[in-house]
């Protein structure tokens, strides 16, 4: 059980929003986690590795910033076990790759530049992650 | 471009996830829950991010994007295709299971690893796994049927 928290999605939603902005106004990409993530490894087809690879420290960082600034680390509850988490590593990996972008490239970026194909996308696996949960608590 | 900035954008992309509680796995699979709609409990929070984040951007992007140049670089990389195909539907059908299964995408899959969950890492390990192997099948110029043969022709 996690409580309906509007504000501070909002808030936390429009930081997201400004740090896709900045990313696209200072190095003229899409903030695509999964496009900057398998960009890490070879082959490379750019000089950029040194920058994704800061932008993710960057995202792997936060929490220790928050919890600096907050007093805590952020509430984080993973029910799911070991098998569990690498089945659905590995599936969220091939398809993020597979469909060309995840939540970030096709659902923030790619929603925001109108694109037919992150609209397609997003209602894509808003339903299949949607079926899946309701499969999983209230059919299995 | 300075790597201080890079790390620093994904610093306040990073604490605008924890902010709106979407590292949290559980908040995210209380989203996708739907049917809590209407036996009561479901968490809505996750399209108040995403409204948020639309609305910043799809702004943000109009003035960015009148600009000839990004601040460091020649050129803005905008995504080209516009067609559908296969793939559009496929790779989102499957990223949506893996996102309904765990209740992890990965920009939180990356901070779950600063908050030092075990968990989390290995998530990160097989997504990575996944997407490295993904590239790879789409890009490697074999023929599936003939790989050795084709590989070499290739070079």
């Amino acid at each position: 059980m996690t409580s309906f928290t509007p504000f501070s999605a909002l808030a936390g939603g429009a930081m997201i929003g400004l740090a896709s902005v900045l990313l696209m106004a200072v190095s003229g990409r899409i903030a695509g986690i999964s496009g900057i993530a398998v960009r890490l490894f070879p082959p490379y087809a750019d000089g950029e590795w040194a920058g994704r690879t800061a932008f993710i420290a960057g995202l792997v960082v936060a929490p220790v910033l928050y919890a600096a600034l907050s007093g805590g680390m952020p509430v984080q509850s993973i029910a799911a076990g070991p098998a569990l988490l690498i089945i659905a590593g590995l599936l969220v990996g091939f398809g993020a790759v597979w469909g060309n972008g995840c939540t970030s490239g096709h659902g923030v970026c790619g929603l925001s530049r109108l694109s037919l194909r992150s609209a397609i996308a997003v209602g894509t696996f808003m339903t299949t992650a949607m079926v899946t949960v309701f499969i999983a608590r209230h059919v299995l | 471009m300075p790597i201080l900035i890079q790390f620093l954008i994904g610093l306040l992309f990073g604490v605008g996830l924890v902010i709106a509680g979407m590292s949290d796995p559980a908040k995210v699979l209380n989203f996708l829950d739907v049917t809590a709609m209407a036996t009561g409990g479901w968490d809505g929070s996750l399209a108040f991010v995403m409204a948020g984040a639309i609305l910043v951007t799809f702004f943000g992007f109009r003035v960015v994007l009148k600009r000839k140049t990004p601040l460091f670089g020649s050129s803005f990389h905008l995504p080209t295709k516009l067609g559908i195909d296969t793939r559009i539907l496929l790779g989102p059908a499957i990223f949506g299971i893996g996102w309904g299964l765990a209740g992890i995408c990965p920009g939180p899959a990356f901070t779950t690893l600063g908050v030092g969950s075990a968990k989390g890492a290995l998530f990160i390990i097989a997504m990575l796994v996944g997407m490295v192997g993904t590239r790879w099948i789409i890009t490697r110029p074999a023929s599936p049927i003939l790989p050795m043969a084709s590989n070499k022709s290739a070079i």
